[in-house]
């Protein structure tokens, strides 16, 4: 088999290169083998090579415990290396087998020992339920219903204990249904049959999950049957190895963690850049003209329809779509303008490069233009060459692989984990209109000689306020997402930001921002703590949107006032510089800070506030 | 490439050892990491590479990668993928 003989040369390649010291070069071979050959052996030799390049790449930390009943370490190598791929490097600790009510109840377990930022729950029906599964046939109607509320007592008791005493992020798997329910074709026809029992529990863990903050439910068993109830599981890896998942399918398992645990590690997409002919229409416009493309209802133009309906759901989720075309603008215009088979029109693109230009180029172009970094780009594209040139010109843009059959786009969209959010906030639903409302904003700059004519004209008012019930969400995803003007990117979970809002503890504000051109939005976040004399910040950022409009000024003017107003007599913060922070490397040195202390990089700045305060931008009316 | 060095290349990847210090006598006697998960994650591996399912016993017949090459082959013969 030749595709093996290759695997083994790019084993060998990925090697020379790891000692060799090219570690991005490495990552990209890595990612290749995983594309020809995922799978159990290769996740095993995907997880060596990553462990070697630790220190060498950028790794996000994250350490996961799995709560389970049953034998899951199988599916740890499988998620392991799809999070390296992703970025994102796992610790997973697996608690014992069939221990997990143990490990919730005793405050001092290994669980909370283990100080995980997120908690897997793992349990089947059978075993949490077992009068529900294999015996339920013996069961008179209302013992059916006492069972059910049971076990979401019994949820809802264990959710409660892990949120007092874990600030982690907590996946629960929902129970599944049985492939074949014990009273046969009756289970339908009863509303106290065995699948209606089980999902009367799946309802109520939902309504749970919504009481507390940072309870996320993994649909297990829309997650079985997506992949067919009966070719999911193998009944004699289960009776000899307590494995109840075909070899096969455990990959599907990992990669539902990820979909988790790639936005809870921030490691998500906020751009899409897509290619046009024979991807958002079969066939080439430049050729083919409007009346030839394929867009439409019926087959073969339905498949990119349903492609254009796919990247429209991720609009609505507030990722921004962007366009990225080798053709004659005006001819692709018409099309994008006109086409009646179009779900997508040009306001729905944030930003438009077509032209004949190098495709990397154009992306560092558009990353330009809407401010956003190029690390959180995906670039669809149905030709092989420009994927293969992106990725080699840009290994921070994910490049995502597309099916040969144009069928299979939608869903390889929809699967992909840099798109999923744990929440959505109103800055998200309203994210395609927010970006429009700047680009008349640059548009009007062009027009003033200075910029503080341009600050004035703007008529920026800022509102600062303590966090609260209904920002809480929106603060905890800028910590999460933020990372140009970001002085110590510190990634906190909402169930984190609401311990830290107690007033004895932090000030955590946030500040809003609006203009003649519409609203921003929250925009920035400011986390401090009084320690003695000095406060403290601990965070500081701002969406790039803002960025240079001196509301960042406005907001340590402010954060400055109310340290001295409560005594303080210093304000201190550290910048922790990563790999996309240069924009506020200075930031603290333009507002008067000295430098305290520095460290590996990292420098702790200082201002003395008994000599006055910092000066707010008179151009932002800040309450 | 044949099924004994495509199951060699699994052992490799799964313990982490050079695909050529593995030989058809290699097992959990002689490679200390092949302790009893490394067993199920090969019996996993090779079944998702081959397309196969093995039963309890067969699991139990595997006793070094050898025997693992020789029952995949049999398998492939019985029911071609």
């Amino acid at each position: 088999m030749s595709s093996d003989s290759k695997g083994l040369d790019l084993r060998s390649e990925i090697d020379r290169l790891i000692s060799a010291g090219s570690a991005d070069l490495a990552c990209l071979r890595l990612s290749e083998l995983w594309r020809n050959e995922a799978g159990a052996a290769t996740a095993a030799f995907l997880v060596n090579r990553y462990e070697k390049l630790r220190g060498k790449i950028a790794l996000f930390s994250s350490r996961v415990a799995v709560l389970r009943s049953f034998t899951v370490e199988p599916v740890v190598p499988l998620l392991r290396a799809e999070a390296f791929l992703h970025g994102i490097d796992l610790t997973v600790q697996m608690g014992d087998f069939n221990a997990y009510v143990q490990e919730i109840l005793d405050p001092g377990s290994s669980l909370y020992r283990f100080e995980p930022d997120v908690i897997v729950v793992a349990v089947r029906t059978p075993d949490l339920a077992p009068e529900l599964w294999q015996g339920y046939a013996d069961l008179a109607p209302e013992a059916v219903s006492s069972t059910a509320e049971r076990v979401t007592n019994n949820f809802s008791q264990w959710i409660r204990i892990l949120r007092e005493r874990s600030s982690a992020a907590v996946i629960i798997h929902s129970l599944e249904l049985p492939a074949r329910p014990a009273v046969g074709l009756l289970d339908s026809q009863r509303s106290t049959g065995q699948s209606a029992a089980i999902q009367q529990i799946n309802q109520a863990m939902k309504q749970i999950a919504t009481e507390h903050r940072g309870i996320h439910i993994l649909d297990y068993d829309g997650l079985v049957a997506r992949h067919g109830r009966l070719r999911w599981h193998d009944e004699q890896k289960w009776l000899t190895a307590r494995m109840p998942i075909a070899a096969d399918h455990l990959i599907f398992l990992a990669r539902e963690w990820l979909r988790f645990m790639v936005p809870l590690s921030g490691r998500i997409a906020k751009v899409l850049v897509t290619d046009l002919d024979n991807t958002l229409w079969g066939g080439v416009i430049g050729e083919d003209g409007m009346p030839g493309i394929k867009l439409g209802a019926e087959y073969p133009g339905a498949a990119y329809q349903s492609l254009q309906r796919a990247l429209l759901d991720l609009a609505r989720r507030g990722i921004l779509l962007a366009i990225c075309s080798k053709n004659n603008p005006e001819e692709a215009m018409e099309a994008l303008e006109k086409h009646p088979g179009m779900l997508l029109r040009p306001k729905d693109f944030s930003a438009v490069r077509i032209n004949w230009n190098d495709k990397a180029q154009n992306l560092r172009e558009i990353a330009s233009e809407l401010n956003v970094g190029i690390d959180s780009f995906v670039f669809l594209d149905d030709n092989p060459v420009e994927r293969a040139q992106v990725r080699s010109a840009l290994p921070g843009v994910m490049v995502l692989d597309l099916p040969e059959d144009p069928i299979a786009y939608a869903a390889a969209v929809r699967d992909c984990a840099v798109f999923e959010r744990l929440a959505l906030s109103n800055e998200d639903l309203r994210r395609t209109t927010l970006y429009a409302a700047e680009h008349q904003r640059s548009e009007a700059k062009n027009n003033f000689q200075t910029k503080e004519d341009f600050f004035r004209y703007l008529d920026q008012e800022a509102e600062v306020a303590p966090v609260s019930e209904a920002t809480i969400a929106r603060v905890a995803q800028l910590t999460q997402k933020t990372n140009q003007f970001n002085l110590t990117t510190r990634r906190y979970s909402e169930q984190q930001i609401a311990e830290m809002a107690d007033p004895q503890e932090c000030q955590v504000l946030s500040i809003k921002v609006r203009d003649r051109f519409g609203d921003h939005g929250l925009v920035g976040v400011a986390i401090t703590r009084d320690e003695g004399e000095t406060c403290q910040i601990d965070t500081f950022l701002l969406s790039c949107r803002v960025i240079g409009r001196t509301v960042e000024t406005a907001l340590l003017a402010y954060i400055a006032r109310n340290a001295a107003s409560r005594g303080c007599k210093r304000l201190q913060g550290w910048f922790l510089p990563t790999k996309k922070n240069s924009p506020a490397s200075e930031f603290y040195r333009q507002h008067g800070f000295e430098i305290a202390a520095q460290n590996d990089g990292a420098s702790l700045w200082s201002l003395n506030l008994t000599r006055g305060g910092i000066d707010s931008p008179q151009w932002i009316k800040v309450s | 490439m044949n099924v004994f060095e495509q199951v060699r290349g699994i052992a490799s990847d799964l313990l982490g050892i050079p695909a050529d210090q593995i030989n058809a006598a290699s097992s959990p006697e002689n490679i200390e990491a092949w302790d009893s998960v490394q067993h199920l994650n090969l019996v996993l591996a090779l079944e998702e590479k081959f397309g196969l399912q093995l039963s309890p016993e067969e699991m139990e017949q595997i006793r070094n990668v050898g025997d693992a090459a020789r029952l995949v082959e049999s398998k492939a013969q019985e029911s071609p993928r």
